[in-house]
C-alpha cells in the first residue's frame, strides 16, 4: 500500500517536472503560432481592412464564397473560392511543390548514396555540397536572377556560346520559362538538404548486412532496391514531408525571381498582395487561412498514406 | 585433398601487419576453431577466407581451387556473423531465401531449402517473423538456419555467441557441435576469444597470438603439450601457475609452469608450505589462492568441496609429470624435471 503511494508520488512529480519542462515551449509556441493563427482565421469571417483592424466586423463566409443576385433572376459568386486568380496559384503551388520536391528527392539520394561511400576528401566535398543550402535565400534567387537576366546573364550567354540557343531568352519574365527557372533556382538550392537528411538515413543502415549480401552474391542494384532503399525509406519520407510543407508555403523565391506573373503566383504570394498591397486584409486572411487548410490537409493524408512512423514505435 | 588451404597467406592494412605467414591445412569435414586474444586477427582471416578482406599475401585455396580472386559467394561458403547481420526488414523466410533466390534456385527448391533449415534449428513458427519480433537467440538461429540454407562446403562463425547470456550460451554451444555432426562433410571455421568454446567445439584448435600461429592441434595435446607459454596461459581453466625464480631455475628454466589441478594440497605434508590467502568456493571445484614461501602465489584446484579458510597453513606438492617448462623466449624447455 505504502509503495503504490509512493510509486504514484514519483510519477506524480514525474509529470509535474515534464510539464514544467515543456511549459517554455507551449507558451512560446501559442504566443508565435496559435495565437497569430486564430487572428487570422478570426479575420478571414470579418471586413477588416489595414487602417480599419479594430473595428472588424463578423461577415460570415463572405471573403470565401457569396452568391450575388443581380436582382434580375442571374447573379454570380464572389469570393477567394470563385476566383480564377487564386485557384492558378493553388495549380501553381502544387505543381512547384511536387516537381521541386521529387527532384530534390532524386538529386538528394543521388548524391547521399555518394556522399556515403569512402573517398579521399569526402569530408570537404560533404561540407561543399551544402553551400547552396547555407547562402540566404533572398541572396540566392537574386544571383540567380542576374545569372538568368535575359541580356547580360551569363546562362545565355554560356547556352548561344554552345549554340543550343539562337535567341537570349527571358528565363524569368517570359511566362514559359518562369516556372522552370524558379523551379531551378529551388532545386539548386535544397537538393543539399534532402541529400543531408537520406544520408543521416543511409549511416543508419547497418555495415554487416550489406556483408551478408556479399556473401548471398546480391548484385549491387538489387542490394540497393531490396536493401538500403527499404531500409532508408523511414528517413526519406520524412525528409519529403519538411519539404512538401516547405514547397507549399514558398514565397521568397517567386517573390524576388519572378514578381507579379500569373505563371508563378503561389498561394503564399497571393495571400500577401491581398494583405498588403491591395488593401484585402480580409480576403488575404481568408487566402491564408486556406493555404493552412491545404498544408495541413496534405501533410495529414501523405501521413496516413504512408503510414509513416512519427512516434519511432516500429523501429 | 585438404578442403581450406592457407600457404604463407599474409595481410596488412597499408604498412600494419596483422597476419604474418599463415599456413593451415583443415581436412573436409573437420570442426576448426580460431581462438586468441583480442586483435589477435581471428577474424581478419574468418573473413579473408569468406573473401570479405583482400588477401594481401599468400595464397588461399578451397577443395584445391584457387580462391584469392573468387567472388564470395562463389567459394562455396556461409558464415554467421557477430551481430548475425539479419536482413531487418525482411522476415525471417525473406532471410532465408532472398540468397537463394539470387542463386537462380527454382521456387519449390528454395521452399524446401527453407523448410528443411528451419526444422532442422525448430524455427518453424518463426518464418513470419521479423529479425526485431526475435530473441537473441532464436536471431542467431535464423542467422545460423541463412547459412544452412546455401548449403556450404565451408561453414564460418565469427564469434556466434557472444551477444547471448552465458545459459544460452551453453545450449547454443551444443547446438552447434549436434550441427556440425549432422554435416559430417561440411568443414567448419569457428571464431572465438573464449578457450572454453575452443576446447569443446574443436576437433583441432589453431592458436594466434599477435598475427602468427602459435599452435594447431587438437584440445588435447594443446592442453597437454603446449608449444609455448603463452598456449599454456591461454587454454585451461583456471589459468596455469606461472612461477619463476628458484623453483624455475633449480630445473634450468626461466619459468615453471604447473596448472591448479594438478597441485594436490595437504594440511599436514608437502613440498611447498604456505597460506591461504582466499578461497573461492563452485560447488563442484573449489579454487584455493596461496602465497607459499620463496616461490609466490599458486592456485589450486580441488575437486568437490576443500576445506580450508583463509589465513591457514597448507601444503602444496606439484605433480611432477605435470610440469611445464619455458625459457626466456616463453618457449618449452625439452625434457621433464621427473625423466
Ligand atoms: N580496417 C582496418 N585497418 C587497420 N587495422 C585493422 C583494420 N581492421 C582490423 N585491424 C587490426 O587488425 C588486427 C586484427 O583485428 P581482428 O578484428 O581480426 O581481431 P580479432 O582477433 O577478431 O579480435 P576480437 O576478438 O576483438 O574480435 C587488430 O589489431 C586491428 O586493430
Ligand atoms: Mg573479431
Amino acid at each position: 500500500m505504502a509503495e503504490t503511494a509512493k510509486k504514484s508520488r514519483l510519477s506524480r512529480s514525474r509529470t509535474r517536472s515534464a510539464w514544467l519542462f515543456l511549459a517554455p515551449m507551449l507558451v512560446t509556441l501559442a504566443v508565435v503560432a496559435a495565437w497569430p493563427l486564430g487572428r487570422t482565421i478570426w479575420f478571414s469571417f470579418t471586413d477588416a481592412s489595414l487602417d480599419l483592424m479594430s473595428d472588424a466586423r463578423w461577415v460570415g463566409f463572405r471573403n470565401y464564397l457569396e452568391y450575388v443576385e443581380w436582382g434580375d433572376g442571374e447573379g454570380q459568386y464572389y469570393g477567394l473560392l470563385a476566383d480564377a486568380r487564386w485557384w492558378r496559384s493553388v495549380w501553381n503551388t502544387i505543381l512547384f511543390a511536387v516537381v521541386s520536391v521529387s527532384f530534390e528527392t532524386l538529386f538528394g539520394l543521388v548524391i547521399a548514396l555518394v556522399l556515403n561511400q569512402q573517398f579521399r576528401g569526402r569530408g570537404l566535398v560533404r561540407a561543399a555540397v551544402l553551400i547552396p543550402w547555407a547562402i540566404p535565400t533572398i541572396v540566392s534567387a537574386k544571383m540567380w536572377a542576374w545569372m538568368l537576366h535575359d541580356q547580360f546573364g551569363i546562362i545565355n550567354d554560356m547556352l548561344q556560346g554552345l549554340g543550343l540557343i539562337s535567341q537570349p531568352i527571358a528565363w524569368t519574365a517570359s511566362p514559359d520559362t518562369a516556372m522552370v527557372a524558379v523551379l531551378m533556382v529551388d532545386i539548386w538550392k535544397t537538393t543539399p538538404f534532402m541529400a543531408l537528411l537520406i544520408l543521416a538515413g543511409l549511416q543508419m543502415v547497418p555495415q554487416d548486412i550489406y556483408e551478408a549480401a556479399k556473401l548471398d552474391g546480391v548484385p549491387a542494384w538489387r542490394v540497393f532496391r531490396k536493401i538500403t532503399l527499404p531500409l532508408i525509406m523511414p528517413a526519406v519520407l520524412v525528409a519529403v514531408v519538411f519539404r512538401t510543407l516547405d514547397a507549399l508555403r514558398v514565397f521568397d523565391i517567386v517573390y524576388v525571381l519572378t514578381p507579379n506573373t500569373d505563371a508563378t503566383r503561389t498561394m503564399s504570394v497571393y495571400a500577401r498582395e491581398n494583405l498588403f498591397d491591395y488593401d484585402q486584409f480580409a480576403y488575404g486572411s481568408a487566402a491564408s487561412t486556406l493555404l493552412f487548410l491545404v498544408i495541413a490537409l496534405i501533410t495529414i493524408t501523405f501521413i496516413m498514406a504512408t503510414r509513416m512512423d512519427l512516434e519511432g514505435k516500429r523501429s | 585433398m585438404a578442403s581450406v588451404e592457407l600457404i604463407n597467406v599474409s595481410k596488412s592494412y597499408g604498412n600494419v601487419q596483422v597476419l604474418r605467414d599463415i599456413n593451415l591445412s583443415l581436412e573436409q569435414g573437420e570442426f576448426v576453431v580460431f581462438v586468441g586474444p583480442s586483435g589477435c586477427g581471428k577474424s581478419t582471416l574468418l573473413r579473408m577466407i569468406a573473401g570479405l578482406e583482400d588477401i594481401t599475401g599468400g595464397e588461399l585455396r578451397i577443395d584445391g581451387a584457387p580462391m584469392n580472386d573468387v567472388m564470395p559467394a562463389r567459394r562455396g561458403i556461409a558464415m554467421v556473423f557477430q551481430s548475425y547481420a539479419l536482413y531487418p526488414h525482411m522476415t525471417v523466410y525473406e532471410n532465408m531465401s532472398f540468397g537463394l533466390e539470387q542463386a537462380k534456385l527454382s521456387t519449390p527448391e528454395i521452399e524446401a531449402r527453407v523448410q528443411a533449415a528451419a526444422k532442422m534449428l525448430q524455427i518453424e513458427e518463426l518464418l513470419g517473423r521479423k529479425p526485431r519480433q526475435l530473441s537473441g537467440g532464436q536471431r542467431q538461429r535464423v542467422a545460423i538456419g541463412r547459412a544452412i540454407t546455401r548449403d556450404p562446403r565451408v561453414f564460418l562463425f565469427d564469434e556466434p555467441l557472444s551477444n547471448l547470456d552465458a545459459a544460452l550460451r551453453v545450449d547454443t554451444r551444443l547446438e552447434i557441435a549436434a550441427l556440425g555432426q549432422r554435416l559430417p562433410d561440411t568443414t567448419m571455421i569457428y571464431v572465438t576469444h573464449d578457450q572454453v568454446e575452443a576446447m569443446t567445439l574443436a576437433d583441432r584448435i589453431v592458436v594466434l597470438n599477435g598475427g602468427n600461429v602459435e599452435q594447431v592441434g587438437t584440445p588435447m595435446e594443446l592442453y597437454s603439450e603446449p608449444a609455448s607459454q603463452f598456449v599454456a596461459g591461454f587454454i585451461g581453466s583456471p589459468r596455469m601457475n606461472f612461477l619463476s625464480g628458484a623453483v624455475a631455475e633449480a630445473h634450468g628454466a626461466v619459468t615453471y609452469g604447473i596448472r591448479p589441478e594438478h597441485i594436490a594440497l595437504s594440511s599436514d605434508a608437502g613440498d611447498w608450505a604456505g597460506k591461504v590467502t582466499l578461497t573461492e568456493r563452485l560447488g563442484s571445484d573449489t579454487f584455493v589462492h596461496a602465497e607459499v614461501e620463496g616461490i609466490g602465489a599458486v592456485n589450486v584446484r580441488i575437486e568437490g568441496r576443500a576445506d580450508v579458510s583463509a589465513g591457514q597453513a597448507v601444503f602444496l606438492t606439484p605433480d611432477a609429470a605435470s610440469v611445464h617448462l619455458f625459457d626466456a623466449a616463453g618457449r618449452p624447455v625439452a625434457g621433464r624435471p621427473d625423466a
